[in-house]
């Protein structure tokens, strides 16, 4: 009976694995040529491949940058032997109206008696992206840009409308006011009591002394910037505006709703799950057009409500929306023990959803949250259908130039293109996020 | 199922039991529902006990120790924890929770914080500790459990035993006065159940009051010093672990005890 028995002297070293299998010509035999039909698809695949991009780049690749019309264009295909449908892009129109489908109808300096102050979106950008360093990328950058980052919100409606510095100021001042009062409040009375004293405080602030003081200040230091009417916005400015608008935003909102859902309170509860079903219930469309033509009518008359403001109030409540059921998801995707490991601890409810569920919820949705945060972005395009001049509706403008009439895949093509370039950059940091909060590997 | 889970002498210098009590439950029901879970439990432990509870699965043994600091909700009798009766009152419910240490079957550590984080993260909010204080507590815990090599790890990248131990060493940071334990050991694979028990030996041995809920017959018999038999939601029987284990008196017990060290 001693074949049963064996007993290992010796440990095995650990040895190289095959050359076959690493390596260049590994990674092709086993991904692309792993057998007779996966090899016929492959080379398939390839021409097509091929055939796709031959036919896109020679129709991409056409000297027409220069161009001042569609006619034009046609001449200069016309004398390098190409003709019809598909001869070849007409780039010059992107050329020519490249700033109007970035700036729309941004005051440019072309008229008479207006300065240029297109650089005011572009430092808008430019201070966008600077503050929002240390919210993307916290580790690599100085922690005290995080105060850019919290008065920004205050300095983009600056810096796109213009007007008197003060108004901003004295918005901004309303969160100190709440501050106090939540200090105040909470010496004498239950913190409870302190946050809806705060609440109120605020409010009261922005209703009644907020205008009266800013107007005072502004009387007393003008300091400012020429105003900019809401329709002048278009392009690729407003897109983004109305987006990092609406993300910004519907995040918060959109974590306060799940929690509410999730709450035992009923009163509470039943609002956040009727307002989730009801924004989730309808298009935004709908919603854009009520807030165009239907809330002027519930409006005292003669309130002058912008446009571009009441479009920011709907599209964030809609991201809203959609934004609380993804993050609930990943709630409801927490193991209960971690409730209990924080309540077993003496966490309070609000310690242990900042600290314990919140951050392991969020982290979950992530997917979930950049898709929603890439939709909204794209929906931005639907304020054309209320007039509003985003790259979309430019096109419109653009064509109706006789010089351009008749053109569409460069403009599209274009805006496409841009889109993308958004999109997927948010999409590429969505997953270097997933990455970097991984914490169950070595 | 070991029934000899340790294999050295247990010093009992410390382990005295003193007349003021931890814990009173008196005339203590639950409910799921319609379901009567825990019936009628009178049940007073004294500062420094170590108590077993032993029972078939679905008897209540969990949900009573969960009641002690509200995890779940009695509907009828007391419960007075160190001298504060756990009622609906948010601040008494804090107040008994940052006392009573729990460690559960599935650790529960929270997987996004480093072990250093998990262990400093309620000292730090609840007992609003100095941070600098409370790294250097959580280090002497985690020295103490023999770990404080895996201190910036993360749970994910821990053994289960490692685990559970970072989970016992995360109660304690919070320098509680009675521990509970839900069943420690049996998510745990065989070889590291052995040094989750030694650290339970151990605290015990400091003469820390315990409420265990175990499977871990071994343990019971050289630790407790008492042993509570539920079963259906109620106390059945309960003695000191000599005669529970060798002269059980109902016939419940007997066949619980047969069962689980018959083979």
């Amino acid at each position: 009976m001693s074949d049963v028995s064996f007993v290992r002297t010796e440990m095995l070293p650990e040895q190289d694995p095959p050359a076959s299998s690493v390596g260049v010509v590994g990674w092709m035999r086993e991904n692309l040529f792993s057998g007779v039909w996966n090899s016929i698809l492959t080379v398939i695949s390839g021409v097509f491949i091929f055939y796709t991009l031959y036919g896109l780049l020679s129709w991409a690749m056409v000297p027409t940058w220069a161009a001042g019309s569609l006619n034009e264009c046609r001449e200069i295909l016309h004398n390098m032997g190409r003709e019809g449908h598909l001869a070849g892009a007409c780039w010059g129109v992107i050329s020519e109206r490249w700033e109007q489908l970035m700036f729309g109808f941004y005051p440019n300096g072309s008229e008479e008696g207006t300065a240029d102050l297109r650089w005011r979106p572009v430092l808008a950008f430019v201070l966008l992206i600077v503050a929002l360093a240390p919210v993307l990328f916290a580790d690599k950058v100085p922690g005290k840009l995080i105060y850019l980052s919290m008065a920004y919100p205050f300095l983009l409606p600056f810096l796109l409308w213009g007007g008197s510095i003060w108004s901003p100021i004295a918005v901004a001042a309303g969160f100190g006011v709440g501050y106090a009062a939540y200090r105040v409040i909470d010496g004498v009375a239950g913190s409870l009591a302190a946050v809806i004293g705060s609440v109120v405080a605020a409010i009261l602030w922005w209703l009644f002394l907020a205008s009266p003081v800013a107007g005072l200040l502004a009387d007393i230091i003008p300091l400012g910037l020429e105003p900019v009417e809401s329709r002048k916005f278009g392009g690729f400015m407003l897109s983004i505006t109305i987006g990092v608008v609406a993300i910004g935003l519907s995040l918060p909102i959109g974590i306060v709703l799940a929690l509410g859902r999730q709450s035992d309170l009923m009163i509470v509860k039943s609002l956040c799950v009727g307002f989730i079903e009801f924004i989730r219930g309808v298009p935004l469309i709908t919603l854009l057009f009520v807030a165009s033509t239907l809330l002027n009518i519930f409006m005292p008359p003669g309130t002058d409500f912008d446009i571009i403001m009441r479009v920011f109030i709907m599209v964030t409540l809609f991201a809203s929306a959609y934004m609380a059921e993804v993050i609930r998801g990943g709630l409801a995707a927490l193991p209960k023990g971690q409730y209990e490991g924080a309540d077993s601890l003496g966490l309070n409810y609000w310690q242990a959803q900042r600290l314990i569920i919140m951050p392991q919820a969020l982290k979950i949705s992530i997917p979930g949250i950049v898709s929603t945060f890439i939709g909204v972005f794209k929906d931005t395009t639907l304020v054309s259908v209320i007039g509003l001049f985003d790259p979309l509706n430019l096109t419109n403008a653009i064509r109706a130039d006789s010089n351009w009439n008749g053109i569409v895949w460069e403009l599209y093509g274009f805006i496409a293109v841009l889109f993308f370039i958004f999109c997927f950059s948010m999409s590429r940091y969505s997953m270097y996020l997933e990455r970097k909060l991984r914490t169950d590997h070595h | 199922m070991s029934d000899l889970a340790v294999d050295r002498d247990i010093d009992r210098s410390k382990m005295q039991v003193s007349d003021e009590v931890a814990i009173e439950i008196s005339n203590m029901n639950k409910w799921y529902g319609a379901f009567h879970v825990l019936r009628d439990i009178n049940l007073t432990v004294n500062q420094g006990e170590r108590i077993v509870i032993a029972g078939p699965s679905g008897s209540g043994k969990s949900t009573l120790i969960r009641c002690i600091n509200r995890l779940e909700e009695h509907q009828a009798g007391r419960i007075i924890v160190d001298g504060t009766e756990l009622t609906s009152d948010l601040k008494n419910i804090d107040k008994i929770r940052s006392e009573v240490g729990m460690c559960f079957q599935h650790f529960n550590l929270f997987p996004h914080l480093t072990i250093l984080e998990n262990l400093t993260l309620a000292p730090i909010w609840v007992r609003k500790t100095p941070r600098k204080e409370a790294i250097e507590t959580a280090m002497y815990f985690l020295e103490k459990v023999k770990i404080p090599d895996q201190a910036n790890k993360y749970p994910g990248q821990l053994s289960g035993g490692q685990q559970q131990r970072v989970a016992i060493a995360r109660s304690l940071c919070m320098k509680p006065r009675i521990m509970l334990f839900d069943e420690p050991t049996s998510a745990l694979d065989p070889e590291m159940i052995k040094e989750v028990l030694d650290t339970m030996i151990e605290l015990a041995e400091e003469g820390m009051t315990m409420l265990c809920v175990t499977h871990e017959m071994g343990f019971a018999r050289q630790v407790a010093n008492r042993v509570i038999f539920m079963d259906q939601g109620q106390i059945v029987e309960q003695n000191e672990p000599e005669e529970f284990f060798n002269n059980p008196k109902s016939d419940r017990t007997k066949l619980f005890l047969s069962q689980i060290l018959g083979h």
